[in-house]
């Protein structure tokens, strides 16, 4: 069996976002790089299922869809343990441009488990692996808590509102992974940052296709508002800030 | 000339920020408090490879420059500094000198077990009379034809109670002065091998400090280091890269308190304002940036010196003195700006202050480091 896991390139969670070129780009300058959150449970999970002797899982591959700043994004993938990545050599616009370049990959290299975060912690459209079972014609589980394999069977839990399902399945499949697939992602040991040299990064160009959408502009979230404390006991004063500064009085 | 680290250093500098982060602040203060060795932290270590980094591949190690080994040991002392010295003594003391002058046999059973972090080393130099003076060594190795008897006591060792390996210095021709010691490579087990009390530290609390006796203690042959002679040469020449180590070691003190000092002044607020926005409390925080960089460069380096395979003893004191005495400067100024609370443990800036404190002592004092770098001047 092979699993390919869907690789999104994101800026580090503390990044502070700018915006050039009128508000249409992000600024990307002194940006970090990280594999997607939800990206870095799937691979874990996946090399996990690997080493467990259980099933037989023979090779974990990632994928992106990107420049070649995600090179080593994709590298510290290798390292974790993936055995191959593949990149597709282009600016991703939108999530249907994404899901159907790696489904063009997947049309000659055909994977048992395609793995996808439930959202990209940039743009958090939530649509790659939708789209991509879409492509693939085959079912596409969202919100996936739990990825078993054994001889063979599939068993996958999904997180649903009050509760969780509980679902078995047969292969191919894209499975849309939720926090909880596995504890912590895994920290590349030294020797895996070392084997990493060797593994192969092939960079395959995109095939040509018009994006869907196009970026009008960006937008911050307005700015919260600071909070006032006032003593309980000068009343007057509070009642004087509705009127003077809020003016709701 | 080049600032910019490589991707792959990037990625240890971030795996050891991950592992620090996520897997050593947690039990931190109660292991610092309660002196306890961090066992499964030690073992999580070993299996990330940091044991072993700089051993070469071949024999189980991670093959890393020492760049990339300065990255991790900031990042790891940043949170735990008693977690950083096992490992830097592991790397630095012990297994550097296995690789450069062991023989097949000892770096098979010897070497290989504390790359990959099976085996944990300790270096055993230090006596009650040989501290800064490392030449007076009272511990005996005395020749016996098959085997060497060793008969003596060694002070201060890291990780003296739970290492399996030790590799111990000791006098064997004492009329030679320093040419007749000798270094040896053995199991921490050998008969007539005692350890003294866990020592109860002001700082570093978790590593375990301890004597180790040795009473008519049996060392086969085979298990001499190097040449007969040559044990203070492997002990002074593993000290030069240990330093490395152990300026890193004071370079995370350093940034680790300054990084909880910069959050908590934009935080705390008095006279109607943040601490930052006090003049004081702002240029105090640029003080430290500034000699917290210097220390990184010189740390930088004499690890790049030992990486290109140049003479590295000079820079290694001086990266050794500087960043020591940076770290005791920045974690005290730490507390400062941390008012009372610096005070509290919960904070850990006054563990970091503690844990500098030893900087300026350990892998020779600050004032041994002025003598090694003015000896540097003339030569
Ligand atoms: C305005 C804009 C500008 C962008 N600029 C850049 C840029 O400069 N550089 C850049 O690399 N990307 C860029 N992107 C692409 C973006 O990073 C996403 O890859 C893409 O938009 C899909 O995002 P999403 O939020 O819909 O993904 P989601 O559907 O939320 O993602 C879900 C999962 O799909 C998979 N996935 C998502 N994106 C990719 C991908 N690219 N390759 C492989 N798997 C993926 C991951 O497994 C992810 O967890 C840009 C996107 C937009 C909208
Ligand atoms: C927690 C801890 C862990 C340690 N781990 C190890 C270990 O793993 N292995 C090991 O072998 N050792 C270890 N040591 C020992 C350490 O290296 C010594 O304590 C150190 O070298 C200082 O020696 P000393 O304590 O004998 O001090 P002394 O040599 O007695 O020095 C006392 C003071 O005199 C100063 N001084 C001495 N000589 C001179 C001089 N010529 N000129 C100017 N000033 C001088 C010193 O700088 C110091 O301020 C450890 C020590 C500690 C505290």
């Amino acid at each position: 069996m092979k699993i390919l896991v869907c690789i999104s390139n994101v800026p580090d969670t503390t990044t502070k976002v700018k915006f050039t070129d009128n508000n249409k780009q992000v600024d990307d300058a002194g940006v970090q790089w990280i594999i997607n959150p939800w990206d870095e449970l799937a691979l874990t999970r996946a090399i996990e299922l690997k080493e467990d002797g259980n099933n037989s899982i023979d090779e974990v591959c990632v994928i992106n869809v990107g420049l070649s700043k995600c090179d080593a994004t994709l590298r510290k993938a290798l390292a974790i343990g993936a055995d191959k990545a593949i990149r597709i050599d282009a600016d991703p616009i939108d999530a249907y441009y994404v899901a159907a370049q790696i489904a063009d990959y997947l049309k000659n290299n055909p994977f048992d488990i395609v793995l996808s975060g439930i959202e990209s912690s940039d743009y958090n459209g939530s649509s790659v692996g939708g789209m991509l079972s879409e492509f693939m014609d085959c079912p596409a589980i969202s919100s996936m808590t739990k990825l078993e394999i054994e001889n063979g069977n599939v068993t996958i839990h999904r997180a649903i509102p009050g509760g969780k399902q509980i679902l078995e399945l047969t292969t191919p499949f894209v499975g849309i992974v939720q926090k909880g697939i596995t504890n912590e992602p895994r920290i590349p040991a030294m020797r895996g940052i070392m084997m990493a040299r060797k593994k192969p990064l092939e960079v395959l160009s995109a095939v040509e296709m018009e994006s869907l959408s196009h970026i009008v502009e960006f937008e911050l979230p307005v700015a919260k508002a600071s909070c006032k404390m006032i003593d309980a006991e000068h009343l007057e004063e509070l009642v004087n800030l509705l009127k003077s500064e809020a003016k709701v009085l | 000339m080049n600032f910019e680290l490589t991707e792959e250093q990037e990625m240890i500098r971030d795996a050891a920020r991950d592992f620090a982060q996520r897997e050593l602040l947690a039990g931190v203060i109660e292991r610092d408090e309660n002196a306890t060795y961090p066992k499964e932290q030690v073992k999580r270590l070993g299996e990330l490879g940091f044991l072993g980094m700089l051993v070469s591949p071949e024999y189980d190690g991670g093959g890393m420059d020492t760049v990339s080994y300065v990255l991790a040991m900031e990042e790891i002392s940043k949170v735990d500094a008693s977690v950083s010295v096992i490992m830097s003594v592991n790397n630095s003391l012990v297994c550097w000198g296995v690789q450069k002058y062991g023989s097949e046999a000892q770096k098979e059973e010897f070497l290989k077990p504390m790359a990959r972090g099976d085996k944990i080393g300790a270096f055993l130099l230090s006596e009650p009379e040989a501290g800064s003076d490392a030449t007076s060594q009272r511990t005996t190795a005395v020749d016996m034809g098959d085997h060497y008897l060793v008969n003596g006591i060694k002070n201060w060792i890291t990780s003296g109670g739970t290492a399996s390996v030790y590799l111990l210095i000791a006098h064997t021709h004492p009329e030679k002065k320093h040419h007749g010691i000798n270094a040896f490579l053995i199991d921490s087990k050998l008969e007539g091998i005692s350890v003294g009390p866990h020592e109860n530290k002001m700082g570093m609390r978790a590593s375990d400090t301890h004597s180790v006796m040795f009473n008519n203690v049996k060392i086969p042959k085979e298990n001499r280091l190097g040449e007969d002679g040559q044990g203070f040469t492997i002990a002074m020449r593993s000290l030069e890269g240990g330093r490395i180590g152990i300026a890193s070691q004071a370079l995370g003190l350093a940034s680790g308190a300054y990084e909880l000092a910069l959050q908590y002044a934009q935080e705390r607020k008095t006279f109607g304002k943040e601490i930052f926005k006090h003049q004081a409390i702002a240029f105090k925080l640029a003080d430290m940036a500034v000699e917290i960089e210097a220390a990184r460069f010189f740390c930088l380096k004499a690890a790049w010196l030992k990486d290109q395979g140049k003479p590295y003893g000079q820079a290694s004191a001086m990266a050794k003195l500087y960043a020591a005495e940076t770290a005791m400067k920045v974690t005290t100024e730490a507390v400062q700006i941390h008012g009372g609370n610096g005070y509290v443990k919960e904070y850990h800036v006054e563990r970091l202050m503690r844990e500098a404190k030893l900087t300026q002592i350990y892998e020779g004092t600050s004032e041994i480091q002025k003598i090694v770098i003015s000896r540097g001047l003339l030569a």
